[in-house]
């Protein structure tokens, strides 16, 4: 008990600290809005409220998103989109110019479609062992067990960590000379390259990002799940129904909403792999973990190629995957209701 | 010891333990070492000394060699464990080693060297959780800098998300103008198209406005985020609108309104908000990245990751700076794990 009191005092003083620097701000806004509704009247209010949303959203992320397209269209190696001449389609034909799809050798742009290739490969992985772990776990966690309270915040420690703390961790638990080695070496087999090994690499870099970002999904099935109604399994239980007959009747289709909500979330974050892979091996070893949202990064920033064209076309591409991503998921909510 | 069995075993209402009960308790336990271990172990290894950390086997604990300090030898001495040629093993200081031998001497009779052959010792070690690697690494990371950028990203950053966005979700939630729908329709379509997709334009709007290597290149952009209106507006529009109008009556301004009914009523949902943006600005990296190229103005997160990626790796001060920088967060998570796991598991986003 003493503890819960003390725990709520300290989140009261968070609180505390974000309203008086809040109310701070908000009194120096009231004399500018006072003024200024006595100038345009109560009609006008409204307009002034979005307006500094308005802006900076319009600036930073409407605005760039129309002049990604373009970039996609022009080509050269000038930053600036009035020196840059117009090219069509020429991009995209460079991304998509294959003589045989499946062998990104055979294709001009080559990284690219290791890349596509990659990050397809990494996406049906994670986010299959993504569903699976976490509906394991939720379900688990649905038991009557003890401190639950407990174990859900053990899921969910990592997703509060950022990348590149999550990439360090396991980096140095699976260099050559780690932790994971040293066990591996005490139970008498010999060293694993792990981070040398193109297919080990990919190997964990799937499993360190379902590490890192399962606890999320697991809450959400977890509410889920203990939204299900308990007496539709004590009337199951009567009629003699076994636990699997239990699983797939009820608790699977009365969980899907979630699922489906786990599912769309975990393949859009997928596709966009990037920071913990870039410091975690660097889309190495090789090109083995080199994944589409790095290599739109490379090519606009670290190559010396300065290629923006290509990437601008890229992005516009994978913006495509990601939208048809979301429609599919508002077409099943709408289904569902 | 059957108190213990009775009290772990008493779950499920049945007096026996079941074996999914077993099945449960087993992966739990495995849980917490996968989901604890890692942090743990980088915790651990944060105190090892620059030689210890590239031994191998690794072992669990910090060491370090045991001193003493005698007369007559300016520096402390390490203490070593040495078979003698009888066969009897005494702990010894080395005062020097040459080649395959050492010089030591008894700490009881400092005065006589005995020669003995180095592979005929072992060090003295005790477990030791010294703060040298965080000191070396502050000094030589420029950490105080980086946490400095990081602070001050976080902090006005999160006071401009929830200023910027509570604003816009009361007139789109408590008005009716003309093109509400429109403003709201686009802000959502929005939702899902991360910045990923538009890195080069981003970076060239950043670089017309001037802020390049500038904290509010950081700061502002991320400011505006759908995600943010959305919460808040579906939180206010619960709020009853006769509350507004008896505002008015009694001859309230528009923003009073806002900043003296709306806000203080939609404070979970602001609290929310609160957690998201600090999580996201803590430990944002693409953005950070891309807007800020010269060191002294990274942030803890664009700086870890060019200090790991220098030609020589000094691990063990690169461990002590990732056990600082995960440090704040994971207080915060502490205190207030509960409002986090259940803000997130009812808004259903992060």
């Amino acid at each position: 008990m003493t503890v819960q009191t003390k725990r709520r005092s300290v989140g009261d003083f968070f609180n505390q600290i974000s309203s008086a620097i809040l109310d701070f701000f908000v009194s120096i806004l009231d004399l500018i809005f006072g003024t200024l509704q006595r100038v345009i009247g109560i009609g006008g209010m409204p307009y002034m409220f979005v307006l500094p949303n308005l802006l900076i959203f319009g600036i930073f992320i409407l605005f760039p998103m129309l002049l990604n397209f373009v970039y996609a269209f022009t080509g050269g190696t000038e930053f600036f989109p009035d020196l840059r001449p117009w090219v069509g389609t020429q991009n995209f034909e460079q991304l998509l110019s294959c003589e045989n799809f499946l062998d990104p050798n055979t294709c001009q742009e080559d990284l690219f479609w290791r890349a596509v290739f990659n990050t397809a490969g990494y996406v049906v992985f994670q986010v299959g062992l993504m569903v699976l772990v976490s509906l394991i776990t939720a379900l688990v966690l649905n038991r009557k067990i003890k401190a639950r309270g407990f174990f859900r915040s053990v899921y969910f420690y990592p997703v509060l960590l950022s990348p590149i703390v999550v990439a360090l961790i396991w980096k140095w638990i699976l260099q050559e000379n780690g932790l994971l080695n040293g066990i591996i070496t005490a139970l008498g087999y010999d060293k694993v390259p792990f981070l040398v090994d193109a297919q080990w690499a990919r190997f964990w870099v799937i499993i360190i990002s379902v590490w890192a970002f399962m606890g999320f999904y697991t809450l959400i099935l977890l509410a889920g799940l203990q939204s299900i109604p308990s007496d539709l399994y004590e009337a199951a239980s009567i009629d003699g129904a076994n636990d699997w007959n239990t699983f797939s009747k009820i608790t699977l289709p009365l969980l899907m909403p979630q699922m489906v909500v786990v599912l769309v979330l975990s393949l859009i974050r997928a596709v966009q792999i990037f920071d913990v892979v870039f410091a975690f091996t660097g889309g190495g070893p090789g090109t083995a973990t080199l994944y589409l949202v790095q290599y739109i990064y490379s090519k606009g920033f670290s190559s010396p190629s300065k290629q923006f064209g290509l990437a601008a076309a890229a992005s516009l591409l994978m913006a495509g995957v990601l939208i048809v991503l979301t429609l599919i998921q508002q077409i099943m909510r709408r289904e569902e209701q | 010891m059957s108190k213990i069995w009775s009290f772990l075993s008493r779950t499920r209402g049945r007096n026996k333990l079941h074996i999914t009960d077993i099945i449960t308790y087993v992966y739990l336990s495995l849980s917490v070492i996968i989901m604890f271990g890692p942090v743990l172990w980088l915790i651990l290894s944060s105190f090892k000394s620059s030689a210890e950390v590239i031994k191998f086997p690794p072992r669990l604990f910090p060491y370090r060699q045991e001193t003493i300090e005698l007369e007559g030898y300016d520096e402390p001495l390490p203490l070593y464990e040495v078979t003698l040629e009888d066969g009897s093993t005494k702990v010894l200081a080395q005062v020097r080693r040459v080649g395959i031998e050492a010089q030591m001497v008894d700490p009881e009779s400092p005065g006589e060297i005995i020669k003995v052959n180095i592979e005929d010792r072992n060090p003295v070690e005790r477990i030791y959780f010294g703060l040298e690697n965080y000191i070396e690494g502050v000094e030589s990371f420029n950490f105080a800098r980086y946490l400095t950028n990081s602070v001050i990203v976080t902090v006005f950053a999160t006071i401009l998300t929830l200023l910027v966005n509570s604003m816009a979700a009361f007139a789109l939630s408590k008005y009716r103008f003309r093109g509400r729908n429109t403003i709201f329709l686009i802000m959502i379509s929005t939702l899902m198209v991360p910045l990923s997709v538009v890195l080069v334009p981003v970076f060239l709007v950043i670089t017309n406005v001037g802020w390049n290597n500038n904290l509010l290149g950081v700061i502002v952009p991320g400011a505006a985020t759908p995600t943010g209106v959305f919460l808040l507006r579906q939180y206010m529009l619960t709020i009853p609108d006769e509350l507004l109008a008896a505002a008015r009556i009694d001859g309230a301004s528009e923003w009073r309104i806002y900043s003296q009914i709306i806000l203080p009523l939609a404070k979970p949902a602001l609290a929310v908000l609160t957690i998201f943006s600090v999580m996201w600005r803590w430990n944002d990296f693409l953005w950070p990245l891309i807007v800020l190229s010269r060191n002294e103005m990274f942030t803890l997160q664009v700086g870890l990751n060019s200090f790991q990626g220098e030609l020589n790796v000094q691990w063990h001060l690169i461990l002590a700076m990732t056990v600082l920088t995960l440090l704040p967060i994971s207080v915060v998570f502490a205190f207030l794990q509960k409002n986090i796991t259940t803000g997130i598991a009812t808004t259903g986003m992060k």
